[in-house]
């Protein structure tokens, strides 16, 4: 675990579609590969509410939780 | 009757009732009703007696009595840090912080109102002392009110222009102009602030409200206050609802994303006109000589 890790603004979680796992890879967030668009929406969607995070999009189908 | 009765009644009076008028509940429900109330005024009436009695004991050449007057001052410093404690406590219960900066300036003005009550009344005294009852009691009331005027605080009306606009969106960036402040990921939630949200601009006069309007503490006091007057959309675990202030870099100009309950422009901007600058957030850099030659 890095040294000054916070729960706080870190990547959580990364949701992104399958055809994407050669940009989105190790790390230390769990990464959620999804088949659609809709399963994208839903599944960033439930994790960011139960983490009292929020979802973030950077394009291209990808998005990441973080808890500010 | 006790030899000073009148002018200690006339004095302590003075002093409680200008403390009492102090008193007064307004949207931020601080001091809370009835319990908090009759703590401050009891120690409005502390502060009035021991302003009441300094001059009689010091005619009575008693002035061992006057250590008693450190000893209340020491009690009104406890006041402030009384006050800050239990709102800092309940500072988890709000949906939206008030800041510590704000938690301070509202801490020191209720240790700065328990002096107003006994300089209100230590002023009647003296004036009670060299002239008569009815001169004292009409100073009474120039005293008071000339120090509550004293202890106003500016309002952001005083210092910056506010605007209402609307939100600029660019994929899933929102912000107002060309300040990006949040990213929405979550398409109900764009949905949400695309419908319903706003932009604020506050717009600085000049260079002290630029310095002013970027402090941190003041920010939240702005958004804490705009959040209670127009109302917000926002729980726990809806992060993507807060509503967020931050600077543009080129002007100093404030803006602030927010979805409110009530999106009436015309009030959202007179709601924040009335927001006070918080006395920790104050800068004058125009004050100084290099502030006011750089500026030009």
């Amino acid at each position: 675990m890095l040294k000054n890790y916070s729960e706080t603004n870190s990547i959580l979680a990364v949701i992104t579609k399958k055809e994407n796992h050669d940009i989105v890879f190790g790390g230390g967030a769990p990464i959620f590969l999804v088949e659609n668009n809709q399963r994208l929406e839903e599944l960033s969607m439930l994790i960011a509410r139960i983490t009292l995070g929020m979802v973030h999009d950077l394009g291209n189908n990808i998005k990441i939780i973080v808890k500010h | 009757m006790y030899k000073y009765g009148e002018m200690f009644i006339v004095s302590f009076f003075s002093g409680f009732i200008a403390r009492a008028l102090m008193l007064r509940i307004d949207y931020r429900q601080f001091p809370s009703f009835p319990q908090s109330y009759l703590i401050h005024l009891s120690m409005g009436f502390i502060a009035s007696v021991l302003g009441s009695l300094a001059l009689p004991v010091l005619l009575e050449e008693e002035f061992i009595a006057i250590t008693f007057i450190t000893i209340g001052a020491q009690h009104f410093r406890e006041i402030r840090s009384l006050e800050r404690d239990s709102m800092e406590k309940l500072e988890e219960t709000e949906l939206i912080n008030k800041g510590s900066a704000y938690i301070e300036g509202i801490a020191k003005l209720f240790e700065a109102r328990n002096y107003m009550a006994l300089f209100t009344s230590l002023g009647t005294s003296i004036f009670y002392y060299f002239t008569n009852l009815e001169i004292s009691i009409i100073s009474a009331i120039i005293i008071g009110y000339m120090l509550h005027i004293m202890m106003k605080g500016p309002h952001i009306s005083d210092i910056a222009d506010v605007e209402i606009t609307a939100l600029t969106i660019r994929g899933y960036n929102i912000g107002v102009d060309d300040v990006i402040i949040m990213n929405v990921g979550e398409k109900a939630a764009w949905e949400k602030w695309k419908s319903e949200g706003i932009g604020i601009k506050i717009i600085p006069k000049d260079e002290n409200a630029r310095a002013t309007l970027a402090n941190l503490g003041q920010r939240q006091a702005i958004i804490h206050d705009l959040a209670i007057l127009m109302g917000v959309k926002l729980d726990k675990g809806m992060e993507q609802f807060t509503p967020l202030a931050r600077l543009e870099l080129d002007y100093g100009i404030l803006n602030i994303i927010i979805i409110p309950q009530e999106p009436d422009n015309e009030f959202i901007k007179e709601a924040i006109k009335k927001i006070p600058v918080l006395e920790s957030s104050q800068k004058k850099p125009l004050k100084s000589i290099m502030g006011k030659k750089a500026a030009d």
